[in-house]
């Protein structure tokens, strides 16, 4: 008898409704993430965000310097110089990217015969990356026997004048944007998704209209493609900001630092000098930026981009 | 004699029209191939200097057609680094660290698209959030936990956190469950399925072409992953593929073309995943990209 009250008083403590359950669960299965995220990303970020503001080594040598670092970063010409740089970059690669990998796109979006071995070619150099379009280019690039200037010279430039590419403080970057842009292809089938999935009848809609080619494009194209292309803009800012690899590999930021990217600076001073604190600084920056950039675009994308069904 | 007038002016607009068109073809055309060619130049000049004599490798302007074939470049550097070795580690990499997405992105999307529980868009809004942070932010505490654990210069840094479920890989397969019946689950309930029989037995089988997008873009990402090695590895014998091809270059500045033989060679898995996967990359990019 009082077995039976305790069992009885136990079980609705114990059981669990459905909706238990399925909450416990769902808890249980994303867990991996909850724990990446505490300690990979929150953790990491307090702790980035707390050695920024101390001068350390993380071995011997920590010393609490408040904002120093920040100042000292503002009045440091190679960091000064390491914003222009990844600015003109990212500046250059992203509208001339997009442009490019749109007109490609277009163009394969026309009824054309080949339309797939097109597509091959141009997105074959985008699954060249990282260390091997590196290395590529060093040789497409060389100023002496590369391909591209013993192109430009059957094209009729003078040995003198041809750009001495990523050995010159003028075209180091350009050098590293030629690069990248090469690579673009993944843009390009973005786009060309994009293009396919524009419903055809508003295409035959605007002709019975009388719409020409041109209007087509600004007025069905453009419109329906821009939450496309606005998705793909955001990433590849955020994207450029990051560059290094290209940096690193081609010309080790040089010459004379004309390609030293921010993350490049942000890799010198971590990992070959050891002024964690400093470089720690620079991440904070560099997100900042990306974040400012990141907004501004979500913020300006109301005056461009078009969402189907969408109420103003 | 008006009608006759108006009828050869239809036939003059006519061939008019017909005449801007074949000179829009041509010029699309011309522009394609153009743009192609420049496209494809490198990759093809790679191969050809790859097993070109070296007085052809630096004769300006450039010559595409060897003399002879020089197969040197594809044998030397085997003997002359640890090319097997480098092969070994990218594998390695590529393997665990597609393994370990897979599994707990999936299993993190599940739940995001299929139950039920407090905070769910929150959270989600928290997964999309951390897309925007640069790794660069985390890269200098991660790097000091790891070689807080004794780390630094093997290859667990670089994989582990795999297991741990990637935001963009949950949003995308999250986009992915959504797509799929909910008729589906709620039948499986009441047969008495566990949530995890209806991850495991329904959704992951209906999400082989999601699930393969994940796969393309993480062997794809690993094979080529350059910053990740270069800070955490610091002996040969650890280098992936990546860091190879970087020492190769740079040590061995007068053979050209075992650098390109070696470049070459490291490409072909990846064109070969491209033309095997070549839907699974456009689908990819349609599910994150076009509706996300």
């Amino acid at each position: 008898m009082a077995q039976n009250t305790t069992a009885l008083s136990k079980k609705p403590r114990r059981r669990l409704s459905q909706r238990q359950i399925e909450e416990l669960v769902a808890y249980l299965f994303i867990s991996p993430w909850v724990i990446g995220f505490l300690i990979f990303t929150v953790g990491a970020m307090l702790f980035s965000l707390g050695l920024s503001f101390f001068d350390t080594d993380l071995l011997s040598r920590t010393r609490f310097v408040g904002p120093g670092n920040y100042i000292a970063l503002f009045q440091d010409p190679l960091f000064i110089k390491s914003l222009w740089v990844t600015s003109y970059y990212s500046l250059a690669v992203v509208p001339l990217g997009t442009i490019i990998a749109l007109l490609i796109a277009l163009m394969l979006n026309q009824k054309i015969v080949f339309q797939g071995t097109f597509r091959v070619i141009y997105y074959l150099p985008a699954l060249v990356t990282g260390a091997a379009v590196a290395v590529l280019w060093t040789w497409v690039l060389n100023p002496d026997i590369g391909l591209l200037n013993g192109a430009l010279m059957r094209l009729g430039i003078p040995r003198a004048s041809l750009p001495r590419w990523f050995l010159s403080e003028t075209w180091a970057v350009p050098s590293i944007i030629l690069m990248s842009l090469w690579g673009t292809g993944a843009n390009m089938l973005l786009y060309l998704a994009g293009l396919q999935s524009i419903p055809t009848q508003l295409y035959d809609a605007a002709k019975i209209d009388g719409a020409n080619s041109f209007r087509l494009f600004w007025h069905v194209t453009l419109p329906m493609l821009s939450p496309t292309i606005f998705f793909n803009v955001v990433l590849n800012i955020i994207a450029s900001y990051q560059v290094f690899t290209q940096a690193y590999l081609l010309t080790n930021g040089g010459p004379n630092n004309a390609t030293l990217t921010m993350v490049m600076y942000l890799f010198r001073k971590a990992f070959q000098q050891f002024y964690f604190g400093y470089a720690s600084a620079i991440a904070w920056i560099l997100f900042a930026i990306i974040l400012a950039f990141t907004l501004l675009v979500i913020r300006s994308s109301d005056a461009w981009v078009y969402y189907e069904g969408s109420r103003r | 004699m008006s009608q006759l007038a108006s009828q050869q002016q239809v036939v003059k607009k006519a061939s008019t029209y017909r005449i801007s068109y074949i000179l829009s073809q041509v010029a699309l055309y011309t522009a394609l191939i153009l743009g192609a060619f420049i496209f494809i130049l490198p990759l093809l000049w790679m191969l050809s200097s790859s097993v070109k004599p070296g007085y052809q490798v630096y004769a300006v302007p450039p010559e595409w057609i060897p003399d002879y074939f020089v197969w040197d470049g594809y044998i030397q550097p085997w003997s002359q680094f640890p090319m097997g070795t480098f092969y070994k580690n990218t594998i390695i990499l590529v393997v665990l660290n597609t393994l370990g997405t897979l599994l707990s992105s999936s299993i993190v999307a599940f739940a995001f698209a299929r139950m039920r529980f407090r905070g769910r868009d929150l959270l989600f809004v928290v997964v999309l959030s951390t897309l925007m942070l640069p790794p660069q932010v985390t890269l200098i505490p991660t790097y000091w936990f790891f070689a807080r654990l004794g780390w630094v210069n093997t290859l667990t840094p670089l994989w582990v956190t795999a297991f741990f479920g990637a935001p963009f890989n949950i949003f995308l397969l999250r986009q992915y469950f959504m797509t799929i019946p909910l008729e589906m689950d709620e039948a499986a309930r009441m047969d008495g399925c566990s949530w995890f029989d209806i991850y495991w037995r329904i959704m992951i089988p209906l999400s082989a072409p999601a699930l393969g997008v994940v796969a393309v873009f993480s062997v794809t990402h690993w094979w080529n992953e350059f910053m990740g090695p270069l800070i955490y590895l610091n002996s040969q014998e650890n280098f992936p593929l990546s860091l190879g091809l970087a020492l190769l270059n740079s040590r061995n500045f007068n053979n050209v073309q075992a650098t390109f033989a070696m470049t070459s060679i490291a490409l072909i898995p990846m064109v070969v995943i491209f033309f095997i996967a070549q839907k699974l990359y456009i689908q990819g990019l349609v599910i994150s990209g076009v509706k996300g």
